[in-house]
């Protein structure tokens, strides 16, 4: 979308301050018309009556306005505005598409009707009215869509956000549990996190737990061994747990060398030798009493 | 070679500071490889006047360590073992540690910690105690 404003000069300036005349003074019928083609084409479900109502006027207004001023930039807005609001209560694309399409037909009807006896007049009224109301039914779409992948692309941040916790478990211990299928993105955003974690923490052995993740490729393995080794310039040592059967024949199978990893079964396990290093005994209180 | 006439080797790019046996040399801005050669003689040479036993390198003013760096890194770290000190690299930020494994640059062999408490706290670990601090002989 490079160029915001319409172009609807067809030779006859008069043309479309005469169309916007007639949409205002029909407003009301036309609204209610299309309002009640909404609820016949059963679009916009979700949506109670009232709701509907509301919103094809505030449409129709700006779809006015876009008739009357050549910008599409007001209506742009609105329709992200509108889909922000409509987008979490499940109203899908087809039925944007469609209401914006019905408006159309709707306009387009009530233009025949009020021309149908001068058809030379009606055919030029048409051509000012056509392009921009197809300009109209795309912004709105294009609005509709790109607001809902920008929202996609904001659950998808907040899921790999959530997806690699660094979990501080004692004094200088990190935790770094990952559930999952690891990708080659989500592999550097762990290196990342897991990096920065060993700073704001201090952390001096930082145990990756990997029992949640299914299988391991070849790249996603040397970055492990990457991490390690970053993580040991920062100070810390990495301990390993949880590979699965199926991991560690991958793992020696494909020759990644992990002789420099430790590698630990199972989390308590990899806890315990962490405690170890740090120095920390565990003591139950009624063997300590004893 | 130390220019007595001329200013200072090392004038503010790198401190070297004695705290009891150890060498603290801290890297306050990027160093050019001539630069890096200079602070590397000058540090192993306080290593035998100062009778040090361990050196903390702090590096965490750097944004990139390439790899001449650390290389220098790891040569000062074998010339003072040579002479009887131990090196600890200290202040590796996190994107520089990335970087660094990513280009395949090997500190290997050479200890690290995360700053310079902790790399002092490594020393006198691994330092023997009674070996960190100067021999006294009592008659």
């Amino acid at each position: 979308m490079t160029d915001t404003s319409i172009n609807i000069q067809t030779g006859d300036d008069m043309l479309l301050p005469e169309l916007v005349a007639h949409l205002r003074e029909n407003r009301t019928n036309l609204r209610q018309e299309w309002a009640a083609r909404i609820t016949d084409a059963n679009l916009l479900s979700a949506m109670t009556h009232q709701e509907i109502f509301s919103e094809a006027t505030s449409v129709y207004d700006n779809y006015v306005e876009v008739l009357e001023t050549g910008s599409v930039e007001a209506l742009q807005h609105y329709a992200r505005d509108l889909s922000e609001r409509i987008i979490p209560r499940g109203v899908e694309t087809d039925e944007v598409v469609g209401i914006v399409l019905l408006l159309r037909d709707v306009l387009a009807r009530s233009l025949f009707e009020k021309y149908h006896q001068d058809f030379p007049l009606l055919n030029r009224i048409l051509d000012a009215y056509e392009p921009a109301a197809n300009r109209i039914a795309n912004t709105v779409a294009v609005s509709f869509v790109e607001e809902r992948e920008r929202v996609i692309r904001q659950q998808q941040d907040a899921l790999r956000e959530l997806s690699t916790p660094v979990l501080q478990v004692r004094e200088r211990l990190l935790i770094l549990p990952i559930i999952g299928i690891l990708d080659a993105q989500r592999a550097r955003q762990l290196t990342e996190q897991l990096l920065r974690g060993i700073r704001t923490h201090r952390a001096k052995v930082v145990v990756v737990d990997i029992t949640g993740v299914p299988e391991i490729d070849q790249s996603v393995a040397n970055h492990l061994l990457r991490t390690v080794d970053a993580s040991r310039l920062m100070g810390a040592r990495v301990i390993v747990t949880g590979l699965s059967a199926e991991i560690a024949q991958t793992l020696v199978e494909i020759g990644v060398d992990l002789s420099k990893i430790v590698t630990v079964g199972d989390l308590q396990g990899g806890i315990e030798e962490a405690e170890r290093v740090l120095g920390f005994t565990v003591i139950r209180p009624d063997d300590a009493q004893r | 070679m130390r220019n007595d006439k001329g200013p200072p080797t090392l004038p503010a790019l790198v401190s070297i500071l004695r705290q009891g046996a150890f060498l603290i040399a801290s890297i306050h801005t990027a160093l050019d490889d001539s630069q890096l050669l200079r602070f590397q003689h000058e540090l192993i040479d306080r290593v035998g006047r100062d009778r040090a036993h361990g050196i903390v390198i702090d590096v965490a003013a750097l944004d990139v360590l390439d790899s001449f760096g650390t290389r220098t890194l790891r040569n000062i770290a074998r010339m003072a073992n040579l002479r009887g000190a131990r090196t600890v690299i200290v202040g590796i930020n996190p994107d520089v540690a990335f970087a660094m494994v990513e280009l395949g640059t090997d500190l290997s062999g050479v200890l690290t910690a995360l700053d310079l408490e902790e790399g002092l706290a490594l020393l006198n670990a691994t330092t023997a105690a009674g070996h960190s601090l100067p021999a006294r002989v009592i008659r």
